[in-house]
């Protein structure tokens, strides 16, 4: 759009206006409000609700405000006669087929029609004959239709179009005959179509979960952060009688725009779960006793005590900065060293020359802008619905986005090259991307043998030459490849390749809080402010691998959010103690806790996110947390006077903020990755590999708790995902069952057969119950049909 | 000639006279007593008492929790609970009206677009225990139930002047 600013003038006021913009963008800008239904400043311009109609000097006809552009000197009445009576007849053909069902209809007191025809409807309907009425249909377990309350706006449409790259919801029919629905009856799945409920003007698409549980007008209205993912989206959090009864996006351009994920909106359904944990509960002989505070707590402090450091201290990534920097001063005031939030990631090698914390290497806004990004291992749209979207963004733009992962992923935008390779050749073909980039240049003398051995074809030299051309340019290393048993070889290969091409390296951190975490200085090898640390303890692969005496987990469950859950179900088993700080309690955890702390959910606490661009937001609670459940910064803050630790009298989870800010004061977030490890080829894995892909709603124990979310299609992952040629071989058809065994539990399961998955690779979802008894994200299987 | 006549009149008792000829009079006069509660003053259909819901001839509770009683309310005396019953309709779960915080104002009802929550004209309530001024959805059907004819005859009295 052209920067060249004329003047209009509406309703008697001169305004500035940007050539070529419509009435209604300049009309906004001076809060100069112009009804409407159909018109949204994300949304392109449609013009077919003819509510925003106002009258132009020497237009002989109302024009429509948002698909008029302004002119030089053009002189705008919103208000007057003309304009008004325009906007009423409009009004009154809008109200025709709308039914007079507002006491019924969730929108109400929040409509935008109902706002309107308070203003511009007729008190009388002059229509006499039969309003016209639509059948419903189910689509799906998150968004309730009603849709003869349609006021065919096409909002829902046109973001499924432009904001979601699929379009899920159309208009069928014409005239009387016209409606909004899916045609074919399936549901919408997409992981961003929550918003759709957000956009509709009235009550024809609703959130389900909070369907007839309450008004707009009688709910208070909280900010919070989102605990779900990295992009830390703004939320308004509604809280009725001290339940929090739904969750709406907050705008904020720079994070989430206007958008949330389903997860963020939906996750809240999860608080009140019936395994939520209510009171402190102690272990006493094989039996569980429900304990006050004061037990439970002397408890957990006399087993850390006893532990003179042979303990291991692991927290969910979606932990608050006050919690993790809590939790690692206790842990390393009582001599514990290992520490970690990395619960995903298998290798650690490389450690020492990690920046100070992953992050995305831009912005979230950047991202739009760049003009190549590689994704390595990941699979975008599940992983950071919002993420995803931002590249999408960048691709409609014109932008290479490019992905190298371990099978093909629907991706809704133009992919510049999508290279797949078996997730043991990951490395070897990053490697030959590489090897293409560097051309006659020299190669790095600690990657000169695995470049020695790699082929470089038309593909790689394809993503090679995209990396070259432009000027902004990101490598992003996804949730995939940071679960990959070569990840540091992954991210050796993408450091030089970042440095060759002049691109810069990235992460997508997961959970909410990685950055934070790290900052925090809850990793091993880290005090808080990215120091190093001088003694390093043992990472999450390693404190379960090396078995340690007892055990502090903040926040997971370890059955389903660690690398190697069958690893960690052993060594928690044989511990001689088990302190959970945990909101939730299911019967798997309560055989190997031996104290059991509540803690609270997002909603009930205050903190602080530092999100995948290193942005610092802090929260409050919303409600107040359930039964004795309490904040973590709070039970950590008594834990730590429990366990005579100095330093641990706060009174509010701000100073422990400020105590944070002050060691991280001066940090800045860098990129570069300076590791000189000599990677060499790897071997290729024999027998069939599992590869575990962590579902976009089991990512932690809230969304795994938030009964909407998991009857959603996104949450159906009990499949065996096998190539063709592996499922010809052991002679299995789609859908039929094949039992998998890893050597220490054997589970049956459908297979599904998925063309781009090499042949070898068996994808198996983690976090989920029917894949919790087995061993690693990556390990070899046994396959074979039932008996 | 006043002095006099003063004299005269109280030594014939005149004043006496003529007072209790009007108590003479009231005695034969009708009676306004009422023999409360034998005996009960006629109330308008106006009339603003004990709250009541009422239910549709099938039996349905009109109900549908819209809340704009509990939105209008300016005691804040009634608070709302509402699902999705099995059958898709809009109820409450929970209708209580605290009967010590309400003003008896009528604003529940003028608001109420189905006529549920309605202001009988029954005056004589009590209660003996705390807690039992919380008039709960059960009770209120109840005394909608058993009221219902009088309820609907006031509503139709009233019905021309609205």
């Amino acid at each position: 759009m052209s920067e060249q600013v004329i003047n209009i003038e509406i309703d008697g006021q001169p305004i500035k206006a940007r050539k070529g913009e419509m009435i209604m963008q300049a009309a906004d800008r001076e809060g100069i409000y112009i009804p409407r239904f159909c018109y949204h400043d994300k949304l392109s311009v449609a013009a077919n609700c003819r509510m925003c109609l106002i009258e132009a000097e020497k237009s002989p006809k109302p024009l429509p405000a948002c698909a008029t552009p302004v002119t030089e000197g053009m002189k705008i009445y919103t208000r007057s006669v003309k304009a008004l009576a325009a906007q009423r007849a409009s009004m009154e053909f809008l109200l025709i087929n709308h039914p007079l069902d507002c006491p019924i209809c969730d929108q109400g007191g929040e409509c935008e029609l109902q706002d309107l025809a308070m203003g511009y409807g007729r008190d009388i309907a002059r229509f006499a004959e039969k309003k016209r009425v639509i059948k419903d249909e189910n689509i799906g377990p998150l968004i309730s239709t009603f849709m003869t309350r349609c006021i065919y706006c096409t909002r829902c449409v046109r973001f499924g179009q432009e904001i979601a790259g699929i379009q899920e919801l159309g208009d069928t029919g014409r005239g009387e005959r016209s409606r909004i629905g899916t045609y074919i009856g399936r549901s919408v799945d997409h992981e961003l179509s929550g918003n759709v409920i957000d956009l509709c003007p009235v009550g024809a698409l609703n959130s389900k979960p909070f369907k007839m549980h309450g008004r707009g007008w009688e709910m208070t209205q909280t900010e919070s952060i989102s605990p779900h993912d990295c992009i830390g989206s703004n939320l308004y959090g509604h809280v009725l009688r001290g339940e929090l009864m739904r969750v709406v996006p907050k705008a904020n351009q720079d994070v989430n725009e206007n958008w949330i994920s389903d997860r963020d909106r939906f996750s809240y359904t999860g608080i009140a779960s019936n395994e939520r944990l209510l009171n402190p509960m102690i272990k006493k002989d094989g039996a569980w006793l429900t304990a006050d505070w004061e037990t439970a707590l002397t408890a957990a402090a006399g087993a850390l005590r006893e532990a003179h450091g042979d303990a291991g201290v692991l927290a969910s990534p979606s932990s608050t900065v006050e919690e993790l920097y809590l939790l690692q001063k206790l842990a390393r005031s009582l001599g514990i060293h290992s520490i970690d939030t990395r619960l995903r990631q298998a290798d650690f090698r490389d450690d020492e020359f990690e920046p100070v914390y992953p992050w995305l290497g831009v912005s979230l806004a950047e991202i739009e802008a760049q003009d190549s990004v590689l994704v390595i291992g990941s699979n975008a749209r599940k992983e950071v619905p919002l993420l995803a979207h931002r590249l999408r963004k960048a691709a409609l733009r014109g932008a290479a986005v490019m992905f190298l992962n371990p099978r093909h992923y629907e991706f809704l935008h133009p992919v510049a090259a999508e290279i797949t390779a078996a997730s043991g050749d990951l490395p070897d073909t990053l490697a030959a991307i590489l090897k293409a980039a560097l051309g006659r240049k020299s190669a790095p003398t600690h990657l000169k043998d695995v470049l020695k051995s790699q082929e470089v074809d038309d593909q790689h030299r394809k993503v090679a030459e995209h990396l070259l051309k432009g000027e902004r340019k990101s490598i992003l290393l996804g949730h995939l490849a940071q679960q990959h048993p070569r990840y540091a070889d992954l991210r050796s290969l993408a450091a030089a390749l970042a440095d060759i091409t002049g691109a810069r390296l990235g992460y997508v951190p997961q959970g909410a809080n990685t950055p934070g975490a790290w900052l925090a200085g809850a990793v091993p090898h880290r005090l808080p402010g990215g120091r190093k640390a001088p003694l390093k303890g043992l990472d999450a692969n390693g404190m379960f691998a090396e078995a340690r005496r007892k055990y502090l987990l903040m926040g997971i469950e370890p059955e389903f959010d660690c690398w190697n859950s069958s690893a960690a179900m052993h060594a928690l088993h044989d511990a001689e103690a088990v302190v959970m700080i945990t909101p939730f309690v299911s019967e798997r955890m309560k055989q190997y806790a031996t104290v059991l702390l509540p803690g609270a959910t997002f909603a009930e606490t205050s903190g602080s996110y530092v999100n995948a661009e290193g942005r610092w937001q802090s929260f409050s609670g919303m409600t107040q947390p359930l039964g004795e459940s309490r904040p973590g910064w709070k039970i950590l803050r008594v834990l730590g006077n429990f366990c005579g630790a100095a330093g641990f009298d706060y009174s509010s989870s701000e100073e422990v903020l400020k105590e944070v800010k002050a060691a991280t004061e001066g940090v800045n977030p860098d990129t570069v990755f300076k590791g000189s490890r000599i990677v060499t080829a790897g071997e290729k894995p024999k027998g069939y590999q599992r590869i575990a892909e962590v579902p976009l709603y089991s990512t932690d124990m809230l969304v795994r708790r938030a009964a909407p979310l998991q009857q959603t299609r996104d949450a159906d992952n009990r499949w065996l995902r096998l190539s063709p040629a592996d499922a010809k071989k052991l002679g299995v058809a789609e859908g039929e069952q094949l039992s998998a065994d890893d050597g220490l539990a054997s589970v049956e399961l459908p297979v599904l057969v998925d063309a781009s998955v090499a042949p070898g690779d068996v994808f198996l979802a983690a976090g989920i119950p029917e894949t919790a008894a087995f061993g690693a994200f990556h390990m070899q299987l046994q396959l074979a049909k039932p008996e | 000639m006043d002095a006099i006549r003063s004299w005269i009149k109280s030594l014939l008792l005149v004043e006496l006279f003529q007072g209790m000829a009007l108590t003479g009079k009231q005695l034969f006069a009708h009676k306004f007593t009422i023999f409360y509660p034998e005996e009960k003053t006629p109330k308008s259909p106006r009339y603003r008492g004990l709250h009541a819901q009422r239910r549709y001839p099938n039996g349905e509770e009109r109900c549908i929790a819209c809340k704009l009683c509990e939105a209008v309310c300016p005691a804040q005396a009634i608070t709302i609970d509402s699902e999705q019953r099995e059958d898709g309709t809009r109820r409450t779960t929970r209708y209580d009206i605290d009967l010590f915080k309400c003003i008896y104002c009528g604003f529940c009802e003028e608001a109420c677009p189905v006529d549920a929550i309605v202001e009988t004209n029954i005056t004589d309530f009590h209660f003996e225990k705390r807690g039992e001024q919380i008039m709960t959805k059960e009770k209120l059907l109840a005394i909608g139930e058993k009221y219902e004819a009088q309820i609907a005859a006031d509503r139709a009295a009233d019905a021309p002047y609205r």
